[in-house]
């Protein structure tokens, strides 16, 4: 008999700022995405960006995780300032995301699409990998038993060895989730978590990130069109229109705000 | 050292102490198969009991048990007896508000259950509860900002202490135990009225699992998936009592959607399963085989052939001509092996069906392909265990002879009577119902309706008290024609009417799998269960089936009358959160008509279309309403067959 692994502690805790963005402006050509916007994530946090379609919502995520390098402003994590972080320090600094467009191997299990998560942590050599002895041996079984315990986190047990592709779209969500989460971010992005879904999917989704805040305590910044979902669940709501902030607080002052009412019920600018 | 068997909390220390190294309990988690000996299940009942009665759990007591079929929970219910307590396990999926009459009458102040989703149905119905004080849960995911309830392993650890100061104390309560204890309370399904508490004894199960095992001849090395309900008679007997009286090894799926990978990976030699999940097995694979190749479909078309013509007789030992023997042979290499493979079946020794009347073609199938599936009968009264078909005597319509012990007559009303050491000591505060149903003689009555056939086999016709007559005073026994059409893989549920009145009427659901899958077949477009349901070529799909079962009735003796003359497919699935069905998947004939008067009306009125608008709850706990235009049609009637022949 083995015993269950020992829970993490307990650390919902909202903490200090961990991420910053100070004055970020992004602009694609003539086309400005972002102007002048500043706001920060407190640790421990869910912390939700909304706004009408083409607010910017994505293009913010985009600039946190790196993959876009705003033009002006900068972004602060953890007490290192810089203008853009590449993808790969993104990464190892312990970010990671989930696409709005499911991405990701359709043809590989659903175990073998979160077991890529776990790349940053291996450690084993090319040959050793090759021939599964020593590190590669070692560390595969450690990562399976991580591996597992997310399977079991997000109840997708009778799905470990069906190929993503075959699954239904919720489903896959909830595997892109759990890749995420393999790579144990302590700042986890979600780009519109439950786009797509029906009623009861949406709400496994939020009992799952409610969980993954509560029982590791990871940071989390969502971007969310259904304002029902958003308010819920967040602690901390920023809200975008065309570029720019037009609010920001808890989620019952931006529900009352006029500037974000006007915004969502489409008022003439 | 205690030498009396006669308690289950004894037969755990003897297991303990006999064959301690061997595996007692499985459970899938974290993607591994984990194991506990029989020395280690004793050692988790030793704390566990100790940590009950240092929370005050004392003799008498009612412990409820709730959840999926976890080893901790079956674990829980030998610590509750080795106490002189009593567990009552309840249906996992029943909503809050179903608790709190099963709280109550059971009197509960002590609750085990499985995770958050349990405990949180305990605190809801909490407050309507006076008694229920305290509340173990087994998984603490999502709880630890819960106040008042308690973790297992805390439990256990005020156990280990609770132990230490008491040394000897467990022992001494164990031999306390006597034989006619209440062992346990299962609560009946509630298809007449409020479900009531049966309350078996030690010896009562112990004599129903020692005359089941010896009539199997099941042993320590035998192996089952423990997957039905924990609060259903059949979980009790095939995962509790008979585990502890022969002591073999019980497996706990990872979680109810894994059931088939499990079973598969498990491979049990004994497996219990009511037939609606041979007839999803079965399903699955007759899908899976209409979308595979066309050599492989050829070859699986070609040996089940083979099989239906010999197989079930090969499997009872008969004499079979020897070009099908080498037939069957070259089948059983190429498709009926790795089919029960597939199954999960391989090793099976034993599989048993009840519950619910099974279809001639399903049984045969399974039969026929070398699993060797029988049938049983029994209740909640009896512990599972009334009759039981011998191998080599087993027929597709009866449920078998009387068990070893088992004493069974027919009433003349018809109704069967049964007596023996395996009936239910009373139910719970209901010294009435107990009076009723046990006779001055001491025989039990069943509320079936049946006869003993040729073969000296139990055959059941349908509930005692469903039995009616037509206006014309004809014979009329709803479930035995509602069986009839749900043989029929399109046909999930159906609910059939004609009592007191000139002629009979149905209720159909379709099965949403199989008719959907025929209509993309042909190209017929539908966006769900509504939609697909009122399809013209749907209606006239069940029709046909319809008709079918009319050509049949047409042949038994008295039922002629009884053919179904008008049918419409319901525009919604008849669902136990709806209270139309009871948890076991039983309909409820009365509030089904009630709910649905209009419909009757419509069907006896001879209207072809009716509208109705019905109140149905979702999953998540809110409801809304479905509306639709029902389409009614008219089935053909065979003329009776002694008329031909007069």
């Amino acid at each position: 008999m083995q015993p269950d692994p020992p829970l993490p502690t307990p650390t919902r805790r909202i903490g200090d700022v961990i991420l910053s963005l100070e004055h970020i402006s992004l602009a694609f050509g003539g086309v400005k995405a972002l102007s002048d916007i500043t706001f920060d994530v407190r640790e421990h946090e869910v912390r939700a960006i909304i706004g009408p379609n083409g607010a910017g919502k994505s293009s913010m995520l985009n600039v946190i995780n790196g993959v876009y390098r705003p033009q002006q402003g900068t972004i602060t994590y953890r007490g290192r300032v810089r203008r853009g972080m590449d993808s790969h320090d993104v990464a190892v600094a312990g970010i990671a995301r989930t696409f709005q467009n499911i991405a990701l191997f359709k043809g590989m299990t659903v175990l073998d699409n979160i077991m890529t998560g776990r790349n940053l942590k291996m450690h084993a050599s090319f040959i050793e990998q090759a021939i599964w002895i020593g590190r590669a041996r070692r560390e595969e079984l450690a990562h399976r038993a991580k591996v597992e315990e997310i399977i079991d986190f997000l109840e997708i047990q009778h799905i470990r060895k069906t190929p993503v592709g075959r699954l239904p779209y919720g489903l896959q969500k909830r595997v892109e989730l759990a890749r995420a989460l393999a790579a144990e971010p302590s700042l986890l992005l979600l780009d519109e978590p439950m786009a797509g879904m029906n009623v009861e999917e949406k709400q496994d989704m939020c009992r799952f990130i409610l969980d993954v805040n509560e029982q590791y305590g990871t940071t989390i910044v969502l971007i969310e069109h259904d304002m029902g979902v958003v308010m819920d669940i967040s602690d901390r709501v920023v809200v975008l229109d065309y570029g720019r902030k037009i609010g920001d607080g808890d989620p019952a002052a931006v529900r009352g705000s006029k500037a974000v009412i006007d915004a969502y019920l489409g008022v003439a600018h | 050292m205690d030498e009396r068997q006669d308690t289950f909390p004894r037969l755990l220390l003897q297991h303990a102490r006999t064959r301690p190294n061997h595996p007692a309990t499985r459970e899938k988690d974290l993607g591994i198969w984990q194991t506990w000996t029989w020395a280690q299940v004793a050692d988790e009942v030793r704390a566990l009991a100790c940590g009950l009665a240092a929370d005050g759990f004392k003799r008498g007591m009612h412990l409820a048990i709730v959840g999926d079929n976890r080893p901790r929970l079956y674990w829980s219910m030998i610590a509750a007896q080795a106490l002189g307590g009593v567990p009552v396990p309840m249906y996992q999926d029943a909503p809050a508000a179903e608790f709190v009459y099963v709280l109550n009458d059971a009197e509960i102040d002590y609750a085990l259950v499985e995770d958050q989703e349990q405990v949180d149905k305990l605190l809801e119905a909490a407050p309507s509860v006076p008694t229920l004080a305290h509340i173990y849960y087994d998984d603490p995911r999502g709880l630890r900002n819960y106040e008042g309830v308690t973790s297992f392993e805390a439990l256990q650890e005020r156990g280990r202490e609770f132990d230490r100061a008491h040394p000897g104390w467990y022992d001494a309560e164990v031999a306390l135990g006597r034989a006619d204890d209440v062992s346990g309370m299962l609560y009946t399904s509630g298809t007449t009225g409020k479900p009531k508490g049966v309350r078996q004894t030690h010896a009562a199960f112990i004599a129903a699992a020692k005359g089941s095992a010896e009539f199997d001849r099941l042993s320590p090395d035998d192996s089952v998936l423990s997957y039905l309900p924990m609060a259903w008679v059949g979980d009790h007997l095939f995962s509790f009592a008979q585990w502890l009286y022969v002591g073999f090894t019980i497996n706990c799926p990872e979680s109810g959607e894994t059931v088939m990978t499990d079973l598969r990976e498990i491979g049990p030699t004994y497996y219990f399963a009511p037939p609606r999940v041979f007839e999803n097995l079965l399903t699955q694979v007759m899908i899976r085989m209409e979308d595979a190749g066309r050599i492989k479909r050829a070859l699986f078309e070609h040996f089940t052939a083979v099989a239906r013509r010999c197989g079930a007789e090969i499997l009872d030992g008969k004499s079979v001509a020897l070009s099908d023997r080498v037939q069957y042979a070259i089948g059983n290499v190429l498709v009926y092996a790795p089919l029960r493979n597939v199954l999960g079946m391989s090793r099976i020794r034993v599989a048993y069906t009840a519950g619910a009347a099974i279809g001639p073609d399903l049984f045969r199938f399974y039969r026929s392909i070398g699993i060797n599936l029988k049938q049983l009968y029994g209740s909640t009264e009896t512990c599972a265990y009334v009759c039981l078909q011998p191998d080599g005597g087993v027929h597709f319509d009866t449920v078998g002879e009387a068990a070893p012990g088992v004493e069974l007559k027919v009433a003349d009303t018809g109704e069967v009577l049964v007596r023996g050491p395996m009936l239910l000591k009373e139910y719970y505060k209901r010294p009435d119902a107990t009076a009723e149903s046990i006779d001055a003689d001491g025989y039990f009555h069943t509320g079936d309706a049946g006869f003993v056939d040729a073969s000296g086999q139990l055959k059941i016709i349908d509930r005692a008290k469903d039995v009616g007559k037509l206006a014309t005073g004809a014979m009329f026994a709803p479930n035995y024609i509602e069986n009839k059409l749900k043989f029929f893989p399109h046909i999930k549920e159906a609910v059939v009417f004609g009592a007191d009145r000139d002629r009979v009427c149905a209720f159909v659901n379709i099965d949403v799998g199989s008719v959907g899958n025929w209509a993309e077949r042909r190209g017929i477009p539908y966006s769900g269960y509504t939609d697909l349901a009122s399809k013209p070529a749907v209606y006239e799909l069940i029709r046909g089936c319809v008709e079918k079962v009319n050509a049949e009735l047409a042949g038994e003796p008295g039922l002629a009358d009884s053919q179904v003359q008008r049918f419409l497919i319901l525009h919604k699935e008849l669902d136990p959160d709806d209270d139309e069905l009871t948890r076991t998947r039983k309909v409820r004939r009365g509030f089904i008509a009630e709910k649905y008067a209009v419909l009757i009306d419509a069907l006896y009125a001879g209207r072809d279309v009716q509208h109705i608008e019905t109140l149905v709850k979702f999953e998540d706990g809110r409801s809304g309403m479905v509306a639709a235009d029902l389409r009614i049609d008219d089935a053909r009637v065979t003329p009776a067959e002694e008329q031909k022949a007069a």
